[in-house]
């Protein structure tokens, strides 16, 4: 029997917990379709996270693609459907050949399996997050150097913690729903190890009396406690927790059942959310607005 | 003696690929780290060293701990395999914030040249960059000079010089010290 899974119309972190919600009761080797008929827009956290939900099935899951010609041609320059192949069964029509000269995608859906591959990434991004940071974003040469430290720790977070590849992808829009600005937005998910196992490989880690998902996210993102004991260990997360601060942007980081978030004064997010549905491995998303007034200097 | 790495040959060489001029990665970084001690361990047992960042278009916080921070606690320690200084040239606000973050995250300092002299940047006692400074500015001092200079007692001057000596920040001869960066060439 297959479970059909319904993607939301709209997919981004928030609503991609629906999809977690209907994936929980059911085990691993059960055979689900992923639906996406009806799905008009989706962030690059959802995308990613759809390639990563593949990653935790058992059972190779199938995919039902947007029926929208416009929402699919989107998914196809992202190189959505490129990796979607690779993770799923796909069904319906949908465009096999990525088109060139999408100006909103700075990096298209990427795998990172290995630490060369976050060279290939930071470089790709460098000279088309310049334009999109200065320009449109609004903010100082500042912002683009520490965005590419921000896309290259987090991408580094893969390959040391989550013990097997992920997925990373990079995309300017104009966020009119919820702030009315442009934003550039990193996303980066796994479907490995999650912060709360890779904090308990720690040599010596005594786990608190209130060990879980949440409280290893908080460990790792507010206290930059890493599964190593090397003291310049941890910085990475700390160094993009900074940078979105400095740049009032938004810095969420899911694990498990729970997700952190460094709230800016623009959104209503909560700062941790616990009891989500389970979800193995850990989904980063950063998001840096548009400045406005003096924000652009900093 | 004086050494100059160019820190972004050191990266192609370590990559084996022109393309990449980024200091990314953890495994990057002890990768160059590793390349710079080879390249130390071929000098004279004494050596001020230039680390030329002048190429490298940015660096992030895992690499700047494993080629800054590491290289420098490495050369701090007694059981380092020479003697040697270092003096960082062409660090620019693309490299600034990670390495700031990994020298205050380790308590550590480094000599920097920039167009109007050499700074010390990063964790100094005021002690410590009060000597450091008027050391620079004499360009050899005895613990009696300094004490004489900055007013403060000789056994103090005596202990702090010996600090900056042991952080690589001075150089130490015959009961002398001169300041790394001046007289470079």
């Amino acid at each position: 029997m297959t479970t059909v899974i319904t993607v939301p119309p709209s997919l981004d972190d928030h609503s991609f917990e629906q999809v977690l919600e209907q994936l929980a009761p059911l085990a691993a080797d059960e055979k689900i379709l992923v639906d996406a008929r009806h799905t008009r827009w989706s962030s690059p956290y959802g995308l990613t996270a759809l390639l990563t939900l593949a990653q935790t099935r058992a059972e190779r899951p199938t995919l039902a693609v947007p029926e929208l010609e416009d929402t699919a041609s989107y998914w196809a320059r992202a190189a959505f459907f490129q990796h979607a192949e690779t993770v799923y069964d796909l069904r319906g029509s949908y465009p096999k050949r990525r088109e060139a000269g999408e100006s909103q995608v700075l990096l298209e859906i990427t795998p990172i399996t290995k630490s060369n591959d976050v060279h290939d990434i930071v470089s790709r991004v460098q000279s088309k997050a310049q334009q999109i940071i200065k320009t449109e974003l609004k903010l100082e040469s500042k912002a683009i150097v520490g965005f590419a430290m921000t896309l290259s720790e987090v991408c580094q977070n893969i390959i040391e913690h989550a013990n097997r590849g992920g997925w990373v992808a990079v995309q300017s829009y104009r966020w009119t729903k919820r702030l009315g600005r442009r934003v550039v937005v990193i996303a980066v998910c796994d479907a490995g190890l999650g912060f709360r196992q890779s904090l308990e490989t720690a040599p010596g880690h005594v786990p608190s009396t209130r060990w879980d998902d949440a409280a290893a996210l908080e460990e790792a993102v507010i206290k930059g406690v890493s599964r190593f004991r090397e003291r310049g260990r941890g910085q990475g997360l700390a160094g993009a927790r900074n940078y979105v601060g400095r740049w009032n942007g938004k810095l969420s980081v899911r694990s498990g059942t729970a997700r952190i978030s460094i709230v800016p004064n623009w959104d209503e997010d909560l700062p941790l959310e616990e009891g989500l549905s389970p979800f193995p491995g850990a989904q980063v998303q950063v998001i840096i607005p548009e400045a406005v007034g003096e924000a652009a200097e900093r | 003696m004086m050494n100059h790495i160019d820190i972004s040959s050191v990266l192609r060489q370590t990559l084996a690929c022109d393309l990449y001029s980024n200091l990314v990665t953890r495994p990057t970084g002890a990768a160059v780290r590793g390349q710079i001690e080879v390249l130390l361990g071929e000098t004279a047992e004494r050596a001020l060293t230039i680390i030329d960042f002048s190429q490298v278009s940015m660096i992030d916080f895992s690499c700047a701990d494993e080629v800054v921070a590491k290289l420098l606690i490495r050369y701090a320690d007694d059981t380092r395999p020479h003697d040697a200084y270092f003096l960082f040239r062409g660090v620019s606000e693309h490299h600034w914030d990670a390495i700031e973050a990994v020298l205050e995250r380790h308590g550590l300092a480094l000599a920097l040249e920039q167009d109007d002299g050499v700074q010390l940047m990063g964790v100094l006692s005021d002690d410590e960059r009060r000597a450091w400074d008027a050391t620079y500015r004499l360009g050899k001092v005895d613990a009696n000079d300094l004490a004489a200079e900055i007013q403060m007692s000789v056994g103090v001057a005596q202990e702090t010089l010996d600090v900056l000596a042991q952080r690589r920040l001075v150089m130490c001869a015959d009961g002398e010290y001169v300041a790394i960066g001046r007289n470079n060439g």
